[in-house]
């Protein structure tokens, strides 16, 4: 059964190159840990921003100041989708239902639902149905629920997961799971889809495979993707601008070919490990655990 | 795995994804439970109707604990706030009996919400303390607000009554219960296959994703502990029309687990573990008795033991199943069913 | 006044038997993250077997008294070994629900040997009135505190000082670090468990000697949650303060408030303070990582 892909998957209202994301003097500690300091940058509609930079700088914790899981003790982050949002205010299940949606560097998925169960709870936000006529399974909750399905169909077919629909998700291999992970970000019909280290773990044909369904999500989309990844060849590949961390501060920003060049960014990675930017500078990104 | 079938449309997809085989014992149950009632003396009738409140309360308990991953040790409380509301209203307000159950199952509804705010801080143990002090000031309010509901003295309540026909007769009791039986195990189901249940299992599963995935934590777990205390009310108002009295004695802490060891014995966050749960530990006391009377001819002092044996048994059998088959009866069931799915293949 | 003072030592009397049991309770969480649901079990054997040797047997006390401790420590290690070792990296769930079925069982076993009858206990600690400040208390009710900072004093020795003390403290912080370092994490747990059985059994001989034995001393064990709950689940120092102050709290609202609030106020606390300040006055807070 072949069918287009029917659905629309970005829900956002801005013109490509907007602003859609403004992090301002964002700054994060625990305890004496600044794991934040002083970040500020920016998210344009539709593009593919990567963040990149060494183990232990920040990337992670940024995204989590984004979805609403940390709170940073100083600074703003600002969502535009023709009103202004303050995330900064909001706790996550509010950031999610204005249209952010993420994975996570160690996979936290539904591990005892199928893939399909967990495709659908990626679209919670969506569901309106009320609780009587879930109960009842009712004309409006069954209705609802069919149309979903048709709709997670979509995104199995553009993941290539039709063989494991059914399967539970704990069973599945590292690299399936990441692309469900994937798959349920998508379900909620984001306007930006943060990724964290999307291709940990991977070989170079899963990664290959990944790097694709990111392409089409952002072309054909125009889902506005930021990406953490440690493998730079995939990050000068794919992204239109790339954002660098280092010990909690960015250091540089701007095109791949900027960044290769930016001093400061060799010597940040240099100093973490004797190779030469941007190949193999981190170890992790070879070994799956 | 059920992988051989097919479904074509997706319409038939969502329905519930039964292969001809669980049809077939989901009618042969069905069909059983029919007919029991004209086969069965008045003991084994009781002993039905034990079981259908057990598994009222057992699913329940299950859509919190099991499926949500809120441990409870407040079933006991709950219970009694049902129990108790019903049986006020009845006995003093002259309510009909089904309505005061409905009116006991919101107000338990609403009492289990209040005791589930802790649960957006706490997690794991701490919220199982949480709620074994929600237990602990429940029974403590019971016991000691007389002018409500008497304090330790019994509460009675009148027969229940409709169109003339007395419901707690265990006959008639048994279509009424089992009849509730039936749609609460509906609900469940139902439950489990649309947003809330999802929301649900997500949250017992990874909750940090569940809330990046939009679901309202605070919400989704409050509306747990409310559905999940719906039932344990529903269960303790139809305790107290069928036996005409609530006492506290009936909902004390040893309730609260022995709900929990039906859902753990039965299988956690599963609809037939908590009917196989909830008949297993309601008829093990009863076997135990039978075998003591059995045994009574040369071993006359069994009878001031027994009790000890049948604490005994309960704590190791406890013991046992989260030593030997943690994942309880459900497991097993679907050992079984394998081995003669592929029967005679099988070895 | 008087009242007050005689309040102040019945509170302080059975805060110091909470303690003992509050202390294995922590030393069980600290070391193996399991909520033990059978303290107040252990306290209930540590009374019925004083009880049979003092009673029944008729042994001197401290004879009495140390093969109880002996038979409390076995009791432990064999729990250990055969209940909570197969249950390691199980859910919290059913690690929970193996200590309630433990508590059952144990109960039953203690019923079935003794029967359900409150008996009276010969006390081995005398009990004539004493007049302190003023008010007339029994002399029981001193030597119980007395003997229960001496134990919690002996305790805290071992801790500091003695080898597995330092192992079990090491264990506590870092499991896979002690392991590293050649600690016998099993054997720790073993550890664990016998000093709890056997601190919540010294409880249970002074609460015995006190009120005599019968099987509602179990109710202990659920008195041990409002006292850990304050002190912190991780903390020793917290176990004792904890049981201090909920003791002192449930003699003050019995002596002066009444209508049975003594019975429910520490529960009320538990849930305030799980509010609040879930990791307690003294305990660690964790934060979650993602
Ligand atoms: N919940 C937390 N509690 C304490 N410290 C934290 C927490 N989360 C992050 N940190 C600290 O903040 C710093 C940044 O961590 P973060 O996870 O954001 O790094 P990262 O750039 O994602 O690294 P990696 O490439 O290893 O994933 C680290 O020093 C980390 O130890
Ligand atoms: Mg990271």
């Amino acid at each position: 059964m072949q069918r287009g892909f029917l659905s629309k998957l970005n829900s956002s209202v801005l013109q490509p190159g907007e602003t859609q994301l403004r992090v301002e003097n964002v700054q994060l500690h625990f305890g004496g840990v600044a794991a934040l300091m002083d970040v500020s940058l920016e998210v344009r509609q539709s593009e593919i921003l990567a963040i990149i930079g060494p183990n232990g700088a920040g990337k992670t914790s940024l995204l989590n100041c984004i979805s609403g899981l940390y709170h940073p003790q100083h600074g703003r982050i600002v969502y535009y989708n023709g009103e202004e949002h303050e995330l900064t205010r909001l706790k996550p299940h509010q950031i999610a239902r204005l249209g952010i949606a993420r994975s996570f560097q160690n996979i936290e998925l539904f591990r005892h639902m199928t893939v399909l169960d967990n495709l659908l709870a990626g679209a919670h936000v969506h569901m309106k149905s009320n609780l009587l006529s879930c109960l009842l399974y009712w004309g409006p909750a069954q209705r609802e629920h069919i149309e979903y399905r048709r709709f997670a169909e979509d995104i199995i077919d553009l993941l290539e997961i039709e063989a494991i629909r059914y399967s539970t998700v704990g069973a599945l291999s590292y690299g399936l799971q990441k692309r469900v992970e994937m798959g349920r970000a998508l379900a909620m019909r984001p306007s930006i889809l943060l990724l964290d280290e999307p291709m940990a773990g991977m070989n170079a044909e899963e990664k290959e495979d990944m790097a694709r369904f990111i392409l089409d999500v952002n072309e054909e989309h125009g889902v506005t993707i930021v990406l953490i990844e440690h493998d730079m060849g995939v990050v000068m590949d794919i992204s239109d601008r790339i954002v660098v961390l280092n010990f909690g501060q960015k250091i540089a920003e701007g095109t791949p070919e900027e960044i290769r060049q930016n001093p400061l960014v060799i010597e940040a990675y240099l100093g973490e490990e004797a190779h030469a930017f941007p190949f193999k500078f981190n170890p992790k990104s070879e070994v799956s655990d | 795995m059920d992988s051989g079938i097919f479904h074509t449309t997706y319409e038939k997809d969502m329905a519930l994804r039964r292969t001809p085989a669980q049809k077939i014992r989901l009618v042969v149950f069905i069909l059983f439970l029919l007919v029991f009632p004209f086969f069965a003396n008045r003991y084994y009738l009781t002993l039905a109707n034990q079981v259908a409140i057990a598994v009222i309360g057992a699913i329940g308990l299950n859509i919190l604990t099991g499926y949500t991953g809120q441990i409870s040790l407040g079933q006991g409380g709950f219970m009694a706030v049902g129990a108790y509301t019903a049986g006020i209203l009845t006995a003093r307000m002259g309510m009909p009996w089904w309505g005061s159950t409905i009116v006991a199952c919101f107000v338990t509804a609403a009492v289990g919400a209040v005791f589930g705010i802790p649960s957006l801080r706490l997690k794991g143990l701490y919220l199982a303390i949480a709620t074994l002090a929600a237990q602990e000031i429940i029974l403590w309010v019971v016991t000691h607000w007389r002018a409500l509901t008497g304090g330790v003295d019994a509460l009675v309540v009148p027969n229940p009554v409709t169109l003339g026909i007395q419901i707690n007769n265990d006959f008639n009791f048994y279509w009424v219960v089992w009849g509730i039986v039936g749609l609460v195990t509906i609900a469940a189901v139902n439950l489990f296959r649309t947003p809330y249940g999802r929301a649900f299992i997500a949250i017992s599963d990874q909750d940090i994703a569940a809330s990046v995935m939009g679901v309202d934590l605070f919400k989704y777990k409050l509306l747990a502990f409310a559905i999940s205390s719906f039932l344990a009310g529903l269960a303790g108002a139809l305790t107290a029309h069928y036996r005409n009295i609530v006492t506290w004695e009936r909902f004390t802490i040893d309730v609260s687990v022995l709900y929990l060891a039906m859902i753990i014995i039965g299988g956690l966050g599963s609809i037939t573990g908590s009917y196989m749960g909830a008949a297993f530990m309601t008829l093990l006391p009863a076997v135990l008795t039978n075998l003591g009377r059995a045994v009574k001819g040369f071993y006359p002092a069994i009878d001031s033991i027994l009790p000890f044996i049948q604490q005994a048994t309960f704590g190791l059998v406890i013991i046992l199943f989260l030593v030997l088959e943690p994942e309880g009866l459900n497991k097993i069931w679907k050992n079984i069913k394998d081995y003669f799915r592929l029967w005679p293949f099988s070895y | 006044m008087d009242l007050f003072i005689q309040l102040t030592l019945t509170g302080l009397t059975n805060g110091a038997i909470l303690a003992l049991a509050a202390l294995g309770f922590v030393l069980i969480f600290k070391a193996s993250d399991v909520i033990n649901f059978a303290q107040g079990e252990f306290l209930l054997i540590g009374a019925y077997v004083t009880f049979a040797m003092i009673a029944q047997f008729g042994l001197a006390w401290p004879l009495g008294m140390l093969l109880t401790l002996l038979i409390a420590v076995a009791l432990g290690v064999i729990v250990e070994r055969l209940v909570l070792r197969p249950m390691i990296g199980e859910p919290i769930i059913s690690v929970i629900m193996v200590t309630i079925g433990l508590s059952s069982l144990l109960r039953a076993i203690v019923s079935s040997i003794w029967g359900n009858q409150p008996k009276a206990f010969p006390p081995f600690i005398p009990s004539n009135p004493v007049n302190v400040l003023g008010a007339t208390v029994g002399e029981d009710r001193l030597w119980a505190i007395v003997i229960a900072i001496v134990m919690l004093g002996i305790f805290s020795v071992f801790f500091r000082r003695s080898r597995e003390g330092i192992a079990m403290r090491a264990v506590a912080d870092d499991q896979q670090a002690a392991l590293s370092m050649g600690i016998s994490v099993k054997k720790i747990f073993a550890w664990a468990w016998s000093i709890a059985a056997a601190s919540a059994a010294v409880g249970g001989a002074l609460v015995a000697n006190i009120v005599g034995v019968g099987p509602e001393l179990a109710g202990f064990g659920l008195r041990v949650f409002p006292v850990v709950i304050l002190g912190g689940l991780d903390s020793i120092p917290g176990a004792v303060i904890g049981g201090v102050v909920i003791g002192l709290l449930e003699a003050y609202t019995g002596g002066y408030i009444g209508q049975g609030l003594n019975q429910v106020l520490p529960f009320i606390v538990l849930i305030v303070i799980l509010m609040i300040r879930p990791y307690g006055l003294f305990g660690q807070e964790i934060i979650e990582r993602v």
